[in-house]
């Protein structure tokens, strides 16, 4: 699919979703607006989403790639649930970027279990867009 | 749905047994004009029009995707299955957009009665995208026993779903204006229902009394005057009543036969429109190929021939080049 669009230069289409409880979306916003004015549709799930809610998002809108902010802590519990269940819906080839307040050892974990990128504060929004892209032409 | 059809490609069958994933990519090889939706698209024609496609159109932020998430929480408790549709603009000068019908949209994530689809305007005029009149059919296709369509953030000329909706509903809220504005024409023209949202705010009474005192000027022509429904998200209130409405225009459609009537016009109207879009792609791809097209160019450019002498030509095939 992925691979069809890149070949097409269709747009890229990228899921910004916020899992767990957690109400900043600011750093979410901000990276939305610059995905979008790389040229991508961006679909904007929003706060306080599971990771049900997130993976059922990912299959409906038949997305290239899924971003997933957080601040909140809770990111070893809630992205590797993100990932097992994209695998059980068939989506294990939509990669999974991060960013937010994630330690650099649970970085290193989150990579190990399939996170592709993860973005700490102060990374430039040129190296997010410019990863999202590849990671999206990349999968399929 | 039963006898899923052998005839029927493999990808049409797994949509029509319920294989979101394989919806999920056809709609997006619709979108993005890929062939290889071709056939799927082809066979499953006949397979649609059994759901009301119920359009919702409006300014932005008058509450469209709140209105569409309440519709969904009334029409699963009405046991009814619902497909939506939520149409966000694309840049006219990155391509890109931010697509956020979703984000009101609440609903167990295990709720297999519902299938959300976000889509880009990519370009388009009207207040959809290309694409959305197939997208819709294929979530009909699909079984889903209602489709909701929601447009971008309409302006007074934004009326293209018209030709996609069987029920358009017109959301407005108190304060767009003085009742002149409901006088004009285009977007107030369109509606078979006006839903005026936020009535938790003054001024809606107002409103609906200016819409009122419009649609008591003119004598419907078909025989359905447009139904002005109040409503709030906030509340909630109204929303059981703007189903009812909706409901009612269906049922009207079927017993006036406005529905036949309206159908082989939005069908004129598309297959019209496909022919013109593939007469126009061969046009292009002959005045691009063709040397002796390109020297009719030539001869527009150094003002020897006029642009209608030159498409004359064209129309009947004539290569000249003089």
């Amino acid at each position: 699919m992925a691979k069809a669009r890149a070949a097409k230069k269709t747009p890229i289409r990228v899921l910004i979703a916020k899992p767990g409880l957690d109400g900043h979306d600011r750093g979410a916003k901000v990276v939305a607006r610059a995905l979008r004015d790389a040229g991508m549709e961006v679909i904007y799930a929003g706060l306080r989403q599971t990771p049900e809610e997130i993976v059922r998002a990912a299959i409906e809108e038949d997305v290239d790639l899924i971003g997933l902010s957080i601040l909140s802590g809770a990111h070893m519990a809630l992205f590797p649930r993100v990932l097992a269940l994209l695998k059980q819906e068939g989506g294990h080839d939509i990669p999974v970027f991060a960013g937010g307040i994630i330690p650099d050892e649970d970085a290193r974990r989150l990579k190990k279990a399939g996170i592709r990128a993860i973005f700490g504060p102060g990374t430039s929004l040129e190296e997010i867009v410019s990863t999202a892209r590849s990671l999206a032409r990349a999968s399929a | 749905m039963t006898g899923a059809g052998s005839r029927l490609p493999a990808v049409a069958r797994a949509i029509v047994n319920g294989d979101r994933r394989a919806l999920a990519r056809t709609i997006s090889q619709v979108e993005n004009g890929d062939g290889a939706a071709d056939r799927v698209v082809r066979s499953l024609y006949a397979r649609s029009g059994r759901a009301p496609v119920v359009g919702l159109t409006g300014p932005l932020g008058v509450g469209k995707s709140s209105i569409v998430n309440a519709l969904v929480g009334r029409l699963r408790s009405l046991g009814l299955t619902v497909g939506i549709i939520g149409v966000d603009p694309s840049s006219p000068f990155t391509g890109g957009s931010v697509l956020g019908d979703r984000i009101r949209l609440e609903r167990r994530a295990d709720d297999g009665g519902v299938f959300f689809r976000s889509m880009a305007s990519r370009g388009a005029a009207g207040g959809v995208a290309a694409a959305t009149r197939e997208v819709a059919r294929l979530l009909d296709a699909a079984g889903f026993d209602v489709i909701l369509v929601e447009t971008v953030g309409s302006g007074q000329v934004d009326v293209a779903i018209r030709d996609i909706a069987s029920t358009s509903i017109v959301v407005l809220v108190p304060h767009l204006g003085d009742e002149v504005q409901t006088l004009k024409a285009g977007l107030f023209e369109i509606a078979d229902i006006f839903c005026v949202n936020k009535t938790d705010l003054p001024g809606a009474d107002a409103a609906k009394r200016d819409l009122a005192e419009m649609v008591g000027l003119g004598g419907p022509v078909t025989g359905w005057a447009p139904r002005i429904v109040g409503t709030s998200t906030l509340t909630p209130s109204g929303i059981e009543e703007l189903w009812d409405g909706v409901t009612a225009h269906e049922k009207f459609l079927d017993s006036s036969g406005e529905r036949t009537a309206g159908e082989r016009r939005r069908l004129s109207s598309e297959i019209v429109g496909l022919a013109r879009d593939r007469i126009g792609r061969e046009l292009t791809v002959r005045l691009e190929r063709d040397p002796s097209l390109r020297r009719l160019l030539d001869n527009v450019v150094a003002r020897r021939i006029d642009p209608r002498t030159a498409a004359d030509r064209l129309v009947r095939g004539r290569r000249s080049s003089r």
